[in-house]
């Protein structure tokens, strides 16, 4: 479903050039589940706005279902670590932006488009607050709505930067086992960034580590835990503890007293 | 509910509380003028006031009138010059260097000064009226927009592109939206300067408005007809500005919360 061969990515900063991707390789399969893990800094949200299309890599070649990515894309949707609503818009027009923006429905699909509104936002539990403006739900519920908008054209392709780093412990738990629900559910190809290691051990097929400066693959990690997960009891405790042990260890490994210097800043 | 949350978030108290405090203003200068003992020809009191006013109220409301319409149609030429401005100087870095240096040195000319310029140019009708008042308009109308369709959050404007949005889409969707609460802003500042924009146009070339009721009150000495036009004034520029304060609330109304 994406394939990433070579890609890498120089940006002009103010301090000369920064190198902040370099000779990334992955092939990400339709329906996986693919999670970028790194320190801050590595490159994790660049390579999700090169998959975007958001930002033409500097090198390199970058496929969505096939194609060469050139801009934006239709079936692909991007989720951001902030809810990014726009606040003089319902709940439920939020979540019909991409729609709006779009254009070129019938009335029929719009209407169709409106239904598919209401049942994710059932979906996601806030079924009663379609009217509602922004300012009236918690983060949490913002995030939600976040989700429905980012599913609302049933792109094949989920891109989502850290979407669950800016809330409390207990509505991210919830909020990953429902991303888990929904993926089985709607058979989407998911890249997810998070700076969780449970996060990333519950969710993923996969788990990408990138090492910073220059962003690289240090590492690809198979998760072969049958779904779906959760990190409370469970038949599979071991061999989560391991998996995230060893992903500990491959993000402490780069930790080392040269960077820290660079890291405070 | 307790009496102080009642007096910063009722309804009633909104309208209630800057009506007391007209009241209060008024008796303060109404007990100067008996505690002082100050003559009617230098300080009336509110009643000489009213008085003067029901004496002639046709025609004072005529002239209330006459600087009314050459406020609300400097404001609105404002409005219509200054948006399209904005957006040039957000759009284009070299349009705002160019136009800033330009605008801050109108602004800071003190606009009596103009007045006389603008009565040899276009006359003693309405027009030297109408562009004193966009002048003094025009300036806090451009910045604020200016700022407001800057202040666009990042990551709005990275969703817009995520979504593949035209420029146009991203403007009228997003950036005029968003600007919406700092335009109004502007918009507030701008009315209560351009009342006092129309009555220093009327106090130098004019035959009506009440600028030149109170140059012509002055100069026969008449200190409480002077005070019923700047009463008059004050509740123009008092009503002007609430009836924004109202447009705001209805059209923006998840603006109230968020700010
Ligand atoms: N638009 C940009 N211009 C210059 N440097 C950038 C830009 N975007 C990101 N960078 C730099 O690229 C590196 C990777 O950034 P980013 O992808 O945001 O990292 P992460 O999401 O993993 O924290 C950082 O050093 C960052 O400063
Ligand atoms: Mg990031």
């Amino acid at each position: 479903m994406i394939r990433l061969d070579g890609v890498g990515q120089v940006f002009d900063g103010r301090a000369g050039e920064v190198r902040a991707l370099e000779e990334i390789g992955l092939h990400v399969q339709e329906n996986e589940f693919v999670t970028l893990i790194g320190r801050s800094g590595c490159g994790k949200s660049t390579l999700l706005r090169l998959i975007a299309g958001l930002l033409p890599p500097t090198s390199g070649r970058i496929e969505v279902a096939g194609e060469a990515v050139s801009g934006p894309r239709r079936d692909v949707s991007f989720m951001f670590q902030r809810p990014a609503l726009l606040p003089w818009r319902s709940v439920v027009s939020n979540v019909m932006l991409p729609v709006e923006i779009s254009g070129g429905d019938s009335e029929r699909g719009k209407a169709q488009y409106r239904d598919r509104a209401h049942e994710l936002l059932e979906l996601v539990g806030l079924k009663g607050f379609e009217r509602r403006l922004p300012h009236e739900l918690s983060g949490g519920m913002q995030q939600r709505v976040s989700l429905c908008r980012s599913l609302i054209r049933r792109p094949k392709v989920m891109l989502m930067d850290e979407p669950f780093s800016a809330l409390d412990a207990l509505t991210r738990t919830e909020l990953s086992a429902e991303l888990q629900r929904i993926q089985m559910e709607l058979a989407t190809t998911i890249v997810f960034v998070t700076h969780s290691i449970e996060e990333a051990v519950v969710l993923s097929d996969r788990v990408v580590v990138l090492t910073p400066r220059p962003g690289r693959l240090r590492e690809i990690v198979e998760i072969d835990i049958p779904r779906p997960r959760s990190l409370g009891q469970n038949a599979h405790l071991t061999e989560v503890a391991q998996i995230s042990g060893h992903l500990h260890g491959l993000l402490s490994e780069q930790e080392r007293p040269v960077d820290l210097p660079e890291a405070r800043r | 509910m307790t009496t102080r949350s009642w007096l910063t978030h009722s309804r009633t108290a909104a309208v209630l509380l800057p009506a007391i405090g007209l009241i209060l203003a008024l008796a303060l200068w109404w007990l100067a003028t008996i505690v002082f003992s100050i003559d009617s020809y230098l300080l009336p009191d509110p009643g000489d006031v009213l008085v003067t006013f029901l004496d002639q109220p046709g025609y004072l409301l005529k002239e209330t009138g006459v600087s009314l319409v050459e406020t609300l149609e400097g404001f609105l030429l404002a409005i219509v010059v200054g948006v399209p401005v904005a957006l040039l100087i957000v759009r284009s870095v070299i349009v705002e260097r160019l136009l800033y240096p330009l605008l801050l040195g109108i602004n800071a000319i003190p606009k009596i000064a103009i007045a006389p310029l603008l009565v040899v140019w276009f006359g003693f009708g309405q027009w030297p009226k109408v562009l004193m008042v966009l002048l003094v308009c025009f300036f806090p109308i451009v910045i604020s927009t200016a700022s407001g369709m800057k202040s666009t959050p990042v990551e709005l404007v990275e969703l817009l592109k995520s979504l593949n949005a035209s420029k146009t889409q991203e403007f009228f969707k997003l950036r005029l939206r968003y600007a919406m609460p700092q335009i109004f802003t502007g918009l507030k500042v701008a009315i209560s300067l351009a009342v006092i924009g129309s009555v220093i146009a009327e106090f130098v070339g004019a035959t009506s408005g009440l600028g030149y009721v109170i140059t012509q009150s002055g100069a026969s000495a008449d200190t409480s007809l002077a005070f019923a036009a700047i009463t008059l004034l004050s509740i123009m520029a008092i009503l002007l500005f609430y009836a924004l304060v109202l447009l705001e609330h209805l059209l923006l109304p998840w603006a109230q919360e968020t700010r």
